[in-house]
């Protein structure tokens, strides 16, 4: 009874904790922009079912890849025995799934392989991340509280794996004289525990079960303050995809209607006055509050993995542009202002996303090839933030590079990105000759 | 081979209309097509291809302007629409209902682009279309290419962003050369470096030019020919090899060019 009540207030505080971090950071999606509609929900789930479930994304790096899918997909299982435990946990009783038979042997027995086997490539990212210099988890953005984050995280999960077996083992060892289902991995541990008492081997039972079910409950918490927010924020992410082609960029629909009006003097008289009381929104992304929540959410998302920055044209060749970055920036510039911002919406700290976090000439660096949204395993769309960034730059600053602002003139004047007449588009037909037709 | 030469005639959608015909395609040339030094060679091939077929098709000429790409990757939202919908408005006054481009970009910006804007067109590609004729048996490419290895370098708007991986891969191989691939080829190909604006202004400060870059991607599989299907990524190409002192016994070029050549045309 003494157990149930304290698994309970455990848990509710686990619950409480995290709804408060959870609604604090949701809150934030207020001041962003952009309509929230979830359409063609077919297409949704399939995307969902590919890229989330399937990992099919993480597969462009094979290797490393398939063991990050390892973890998913045994976190899946693994979350079933987790359910257990907390009503477990709740109602005193133990192993309460276990009348679900065939599928709860199922359950059991691949989380029981999956643990080892996220252990293993727990230990493998470690290794990569403490002793191999790899570069993409380099780079300016990456400070040194995300690479404790990181080892954090990975050391969280190893524990939570070594628990899951200590406590399949000691199960095992404990009820040796009947069947309990089938766990592959922890019946060759069960005979390395050395007790051989009962009492001792239940209070093995219950330190893993207690270890186990707490480090959830404290891994669940740390999450929404570490780039590890992924855990819960990527299958949402994936399933809100931007759905437009790769290529394509969003029309900007404040500029659609002015256009209009310039293009169509008939319009301009149409128009209604009484539209004046229309806030005047600024034209593209000059700070957090100007993002479409995608881009938040995205931003949520990113768990930094460098899959992005490590493909970035730009970024190879030694510029500043690093498209993670831009993504951490957004993060950071949000959790900084969105607070004041929700308590004053006029709030003005004489900083902003852009210049303050990221610099015109990693933008200006960009060239749209988008390699970093091909390559983001969660569907995180770089280039439109990039863009609208380049947008408010151009569109309410005129502060492009000087040679494109040239381009501009000379589409505007001649309608070619260089100063050649319209006339001349017809010189290269000129006096051209070709071998006459053989006979086909 | 003292062949006879015959002028290549390239019919103006404007005087088409006054004399009261209707192309099949438009053929929406684009502004490197029709001012780049190097990149109207693509052009005049392309023409030659299409009046070898006989193919009823025309140009806007004059009458054509930027398609906006640049400016809408440069920031610049108001100029691009202004250019969408004027180019919108003058092919839909000509009823032109399919367009086909052997720029990327315009390929891109129009397939997906446009149609914001009320657009309506079916927009091809000129890998598409060659690989369509092809693969129909109305043409038959030379072998002219035996022997010689081609390597082909993704287009970031063709490939990754649109999917056309087989097709220009397809187009080059029926000519008779031997495709070899880059390590980084279709989908992980590395960009040229010149989209979203950098054709035309200095790139930030960094260690090396893109264009460098992925030309020794090219280098270290060592090609004959370096094939490409983008006005972009045949300057950048073309600078690189010069670059690396190259432009001697490799060649760069597109696929258009690859199917004239081999039809001696």
């Amino acid at each position: 009874m003494t157990k149930q009540i304290v698994f309970i207030i455990i848990l509710v505080l686990t619950i409480v904790v995290f709804a408060y971090s959870f609604l604090r950071i949701l809150r934030f999606f207020k001041l962003t922009k952009g309509k929230f509609k979830i359409d063609h929900l077919g297409k949704r789930i399939g995307i969902t079912l590919n890229v989330a479930f399937f990992q099919s994304k993480i597969f462009r790096k094979p290797i490393i890849g398939f063991l990050h899918a390892l973890v998913f997909w045994g976190f899946c299982v693994i979350l079933f025995g987790s359910i257990e435990m907390v009503i477990d946990g709740i109602s005193g009783s133990e192993r309460s799934l276990s009348s679900l038979g065939v599928i709860y042997d199922i359950f059991m027995a691949s989380g029981d392989i999956f643990a080892l086997l996220i252990a293993i490539a727990i230990l493998v990212f470690l290794f990569r991340r403490v002793f191999m210099k790899i570069k993409r988890f380099q780079g300016a953005e990456l400070k040194k509280k995300s690479k404790q984050d990181a080892n954090l995280a990975l050391s969280i999960i190893f524990l939570l794996m070594v628990s899951l077996l200590g406590m399949n083992s000691a199960y095992l060892a404990l009820v040796s004289d009947q069947y309990v289902g089938i766990y592959p991995i922890s019946t060759f541990l069960a005979p390395l525990i050395s007790a051989n008492d009962p009492t001792t081997l239940h209070i093995i039972h219950e330190t893993n079960w207690w270890v186990h079910i707490g480090l959830v409950f404290l891994f669940a918490n740390i999450l929404p303050y570490s780039k590890h927010f992924h855990v819960f924020m990527s299958i949402p992410n994936v399933f809100l995809s931007r759905l437009e082609p790769l290529g394509k960029i969003r029309t900007m629909e404040s500029i659609k209607k002015e256009v209009e009006l310039m293009m169509d003097p008939n319009a301009a008289f149409a128009a209604p006055a009484e539209n004046e009381e229309e806030t005047i929104e600024r034209f593209g992304v000059m700070d957090a509050e100007d993002t479409d929540w995608k881009n938040y959410l995205d931003s949520l998302t990113c768990t930094q993995c460098g899959r992005c920055t490590s493909v970035c044209p730009a970024n190879q060749t030694g510029k500043k542009l690093s498209p993670r970055k831009v993504f951490v920036d957004l993060r950071a510039r949000m959790k900084e202002k969105g607070p004041e911002l929700l308590k004053n919406k006029d709030y003005n700290d004489q900083k902003s996303l852009l210049r303050d976090y990221i610099a015109e000439e990693e933008l200006w660096a960009c060239t749209t090839c988008n390699a970093c949204a091909k390559e983001c395993p969660l569907n995180i769309n770089h280039p439109s933030l990039i863009v609208d960034m380049r947008r408010y730059l151009v569109l309410e600053e005129s502060a492009a590079p000087a040679e494109l602002n040239a381009v501009f003139t000379n589409i505007e004047n001649n309608g070619a990105p260089w100063q050649f007449s319209p006339e001349d588009r017809i010189l290269w037909t000129q006096d051209l000759y070709m071998n006459e037709k053989p006979t086909k | 081979m003292e062949n006879n030469k015959q002028k290549v005639t390239v019919p103006v959608m404007a005087s088409l209309m006054a004399e009261g015909k209707k192309p099949d395609f438009l053929w929406w040339v684009g502004s490197a097509g029709a001012f780049d030094d190097r990149y109207k060679k693509v052009s005049q091939a392309f023409a030659k291809i299409l009046t070898y077929l006989d193919i009823n098709y025309a140009i806007l000429g004059t009458e054509e302007s930027s398609s906006g790409d640049v400016a809408r990757r440069a920031g610049n939202e108001m100029l691009f629409q202004m250019q969408a919908l004027t180019n919108i408005e003058l092919l839909k006054a000509y009823e032109i209902k399919k367009i086909i481009t052997c720029d990327p970009h315009v390929y891109n910006t129009f397939k997906h682009e446009y149609p914001d804007f009320g657009a309506e067109f079916e927009v091809i590609h000129h890998s598409q279309f060659l690989l369509d004729l092809i693969n129909k048996g109305k043409l038959i490419p030379g072998k002219l290419f035996s022997g010689k290895t081609i390597t082909y370098h993704d287009p970031c708007y063709l490939g990754r962003i649109n999917d056309i991986y087989d097709e220009p891969r397809k187009v080059i191989s029926s000519t008779g050369g031997k495709l070899i691939e880059m390590v980084r080829n279709r989908s992980f190909a590395l960009c040229c470096g010149a989209g979203g604006g950098q054709m035309f202004k200095e790139a930030e400060k960094g260690d090396k030019e893109v264009f460098i870059e992925r030309i020794e991607d090219v280098l270290s599989v060592n090609p004959d020919i370096i094939a490409t299907a983008c006005p972009y990524c045949m300057v950048m190409m073309t600078d690189g090899l010069k670059y690396k002192n190259k432009e001697e016994n490799k060649q760069v070029k597109d696929l258009a060019e690859l199917i004239a050549e081999s039809l001696e045309l």
